[in-house]
């Protein structure tokens, strides 16, 4: 029974800090300079490693997809498999879960090194409010970029399977892309590519918690970039199948 | 909140633990404006939390801590943010943010704390960072620089507020005996030139001999020792003797 009161207070902890994330955000003064710093290291500095995913992914499903879809004589439906796969379910998961592991990591080795080294302490002693300063602009950083990011990630996707199924069956890209979007409406779109929105706050303020939050020193650097991935990985994978059910019940269209 | 009296720092009667372990126990002292006081004691013995309990980075479990004409204990963030500015802090190890460049690390508090222009804000930080020997390094990135310069930067951010005491945990400690000696002699020079209380945490009794006007000695959480340094040498603590004649 300790571990579940043990996990009940972990919850209500990360629960309180995302909390106050949420309630700092909407408070003025605002830290513009830091949200800019922060948005860089977030969005630019991942873009290389979600686009590259993306191509291979894209490439490697349709590769898997034709074995499969060629036994039943349905290598048509490729491109329509793979754009609805890719922006509904496999783009915004996939570049969530990438995103927590180079973003999430980082987040909670930093927080937690500036932790060790004393350097949350000199920015409280210079009068600044160290959580607003620090961990409000990560937090807002990975719940913009994710979004945009999740774009670049079923485009790069969309493209890695068109050039494989160029490369086997030397399709149109006309026709490729016609038969891509058939089946593709704005409702699969525009609510699966926000809901990574949730997944960049998961990840910006587990992250943060475990960097801002450590005691340990030194030891606590790694514990916390550890913590920050596994963590935020799998309640990533929880939240999706509860925000899957919530676009179901907006958008009923999409779940036939 | 007003105090009656014209210490830059007093505390009283102050009491920290963490967990079962007593750091500090029924500790009171005080040093006057202008003044140095080192505190020496063995590791472990609760030095560097006196100087966050001044700070306000950390709460006593009881007893009062008055900085200048106020007492810290239970004051709101806002109210202690106001305090702080009259306080500059050099950490032990600097402290300095590394994804900041030298020059960054001086103008932020200058640019979030003053109203200052941004000439004003480069006037400033280029005269500090010349005053500690660091004019010509302002854009190197705390990652650049030895042992010395990031003591010496970190007491150029601690100095660019012009607080009015200043707080330098171990600023001697890795540093050969001649760049410790040059630290020292920036403390100094703050203290005669500026009327900047100190209060330093070290192990370097020649560094005290020469900076301090008190020297305190903490043992197991006890204030054991508290006067000039002939007085402290004279004590009847064996631990306050050892440690400022040994």
């Amino acid at each position: 029974m300790r571990w579940l009161s043990r996990l009940f207070e972990f919850v209500g902890k990360v629960g309180f800090f995302s909390l106050q994330v949420l309630v700092d955000t909407l408070r003025p003064p605002f830290e513009f300079a830091q949200f800019s710093r922060q948005l860089t290291e977030v969005g630019n500095r991942s873009l290389a490693l979600i686009i590259v995913s993306g191509f291979a992914l894209g490439a490697v499903m349709t590769l898997h997809t034709r074995s499969t879809l060629v036994t039943f004589g349905a290598t048509a439906m490729i491109p329509a498999v793979q754009a609805v796969s890719f922006f509904v379910e496999i783009g915004p998961l996939v570049a969530g879960l990438l995103l927590a592991g180079r973003v999430g990591s980082g987040i909670g080795a930093v927080l937690a090194n500036m932790r060790a080294s004393e350097q949350i302490d000199a920015i409280e002693s210079l009068s600044i409010d160290s959580f607003r300063f620090l961990v409000v602009p990560r937090v807002l950083a990975c719940v913009i970029a994710l979004p945009f990011l999740t774009l670049f990630m079923d485009f790069a996707g969309l493209i890695g399977g068109f050039l494989s199924e160029v490369l086997s069956s030397h399709i149109a890209p006309a026709l490729y892309l016609n038969r891509a979007f058939d089946y593709l409406q704005w409702s699969n779109f525009i609510a699966p590519t926000l809901k990574t929105a949730v997944f960049g706050f998961i990840i910006g303020s587990v992250s943060s918690y475990f960097g801002y939050t450590t005691d340990k020193g030194a030891q606590g650097v790694g514990e916390a970039a550890t913590n920050s991935v596994v963590v935020s990985s799998l309640l990533i994978i929880v939240a999706d199948v509860l925000l899957i059910k919530c676009i179901f019940f907006l958008f009923p269209d999409t779940a036939i | 909140m007003i105090a009656n009296h014209s210490a830059a720092v007093e505390f009283k009667r102050v009491m920290k633990s963490f967990g079962a372990k007593r750091v500090l126990s029924d500790v009171s002292f005080q040093i006057g404006q202008g003044q140095a006081l080192c505190l020496l004691g063995r590791s472990g013995t609760g030095k560097s939390v006196t100087l966050k309990l001044i700070m306000a980075l950390m709460r006593p479990d009881s007893g009062e801590v008055w900085v200048d004409q106020d007492n810290v204990v239970g004051m709101g963030e806002h109210q202690l943010s106001l305090v702080r500015k009259k306080l500059g802090y050099l950490f032990q190890d600097a402290a300095l943010f590394d994804s900041l460049t030298l020059y960054e690390n001086l103008a932020l508090p200058l640019s979030r704390l003053t109203k200052k222009s941004k000439d004003e804000i480069d006037d400033v930080v280029r005269r500090v960072l010349t005053d500690v020997g660091l004019g010509t390094d302002s854009a190197k990135y705390p990652s650049a620089l030895s042992g010395g310069m990031r003591k010496r930067a970190g007491l150029a951010r601690a100095l660019v507020l012009e607080p009015k005491i200043l707080l330098a945990d171990e600023p001697s400690s890795g540093l050969d005996r001649i760049t410790a000696s040059e630290i020292d002699e920036l403390l100094l020079r703050r203290k005669t030139e500026h009327g900047t209380a100190l209060i330093i945490v070290t192990h370097d009794v020649h560094g005290a001999r020469r900076t301090a006007d008190r020297v305190a000695v903490l043992d197991k959480g006890n204030l054991v020792a508290f006067g000039s340094v002939d007085e402290v040498s004279q004590s009847e603590n064996d631990v306050a003797r050892r440690l400022i004649t040994e």
